[in-house]
């Protein structure tokens, strides 16, 4: 497994990410993050489970764009940005689906 | 070590760009991060390119960690602050490295690259030039790393930390949810250890949780046992170096491996046991 140890690393998608339009087989959950109808490129997309749990987070892409795969089920997503900014949305998954969440702040 | 030796605030960080001796280093596996803007006078680590081996899955030997720091124009005596994006994992794991080949004079800069995003300080995009430099390292320090057969041996004898979320730990997923679930390798986590995701060590910006609220979590929620020795492992080791950080250096535990191996090694292995579901 080298190449676990490089290119599918742990750490954020080189750029951020960008949507995308398809899912395959995983439980997709993506969108555009935006301030007065532009997009917010410094903040971070967190993916929380039940109870708060902290599951996943990713840095705004250039767009203000984040992607998470999940698993199928009720997450939240919570949106950090510079200046206190943060948004909350409850986002629901399943295989084979992307889930759009188009956050405004 | 206690936490005033190993960690500095964003104010400390502040208050050193560009002081002599200390060299702030940021540390991603998205370099393009530092690309869009980084602490002034701040130099990049790239956490592939730099620091693994590029044949071998292995990471920068010494000869080749001496070459690099030479080259960043990186010196012995040189104070190294290190900082990074995805909550300082990989600054966490480059930290962890300095240590393992005998850099002492090395701090992590608390909550990251996010926080300083948060906060809005600034971020500059001049890449500095440092003079080339003669690093000498030390042999790697055998007491801050666990190897694969050292970890099936500490099976119900040390406690074993896995740092991963708690799907990854049950073997609902195979890697953390912002990365694509094509993993080969079997899912589960090794028998015995208990399930403490590096994210609870972290408050929501990033810094890490205080002393009390660390010990509460390891010791008290999770029940471990902090006079035995201990072995962190993720999937790829850079989220166990974050927890590597926490119970070696902020609490000073005495005995705490990284096992970098982690689950992406482990979980190939033919004929080890898994265990599936909960903490037994």
């Amino acid at each position: 497994m080298s190449g676990a140890s490089a290119g599918d690393g742990c750490g954020a998608p080189a750029g951020g990410v960008s949507v995308s339009t398809t899912a395959g087989p995983q439980a997709v959950v993506e969108g555009r993050v935006t301030r007065e109808g532009a997009p917010v490129a410094t903040g971070y997309a967190r993916l929380l489970g039940t109870g708060d749990e902290f599951v996943a987070e990713v840095p705004l892409g250039d767009d203000g764009g984040f992607r998470f795969f999940a698993a199928p089920g009720s997450w939240t997503l919570r949106v950090l940005a510079p200046g206190g900014l943060r948004a909350e949305r409850s986002v629901e998954t399943d295989y084979g689906q992307v889930t759009k969440v188009d956050v405004a702040i | 070590m206690s936490r005033s030796d190993v960690l500095v605030d964003a104010d400390w960080a502040e208050a050193h760009i560009g002081a002599p001796g200390v060299v702030i280093v940021e540390v991603d596996e998205d370099t393009s991060a530092y690309d869009k803007g980084h602490i002034p006078t701040a130099i990049k680590l790239d956490w592939k390119k730099d620091l693994q081996d590029p044949v071998r899955r292995d990471f920068v030997d010494k000869t080749g960690f001496e070459t690099l720091l030479s080259e960043r124009g990186i010196s012995n005596d040189d104070t190294v602050l290190l900082y990074g994006g995805n909550n300082n994992w990989f600054a966490a794991y480059a930290y962890w490295y300095f240590r393992l080949y005998g850099h002492d004079k090395v701090l992590l800069l608390d909550g990251g690259r996010k926080k300083w995003e948060l906060d809005s300080r600034e971020l500059s995009r001049d890449v500095p030039e440092r003079p080339k430099t003669s690093y000498t390292a030390s042999e790697q320090d055998a007491s801050l790393r666990a190897l694969r057969d050292e970890v099936i041996a500490a099976i119900g004898k040390r406690n074993l930390v896995d740092v991963r979320s708690p799907d990854e730990f049950t073997g609902r997923l195979l890697a953390p949810a912002h990365l694509p679930q094509e993993q080969a390798q079997r899912a589960g986590h090794i028998p015995t250890a208990r399930n403490v995701p590096w994210s609870k060590a972290a408050n929501e910006d990033g810094t890490f949780r205080s002393d009390h609220e660390l010990r509460s979590l390891y010791e008290g929620e999770a029940g471990l046992d902090f006079g035995r020795d201990t072995i962190a492992y993720c999937r790829i080791g850079e989220r166990s170096a974050h927890t590597w950080f926490v119970l070696h250096e902020l609490l000073d535990l005495s005995n705490v491996k990284n096992y970098d191996g982690s689950w992406t090694e482990y979980g190939s292995l033919v004929g080890v046991p898994i265990e599936l579901g909960e903490a037994r």
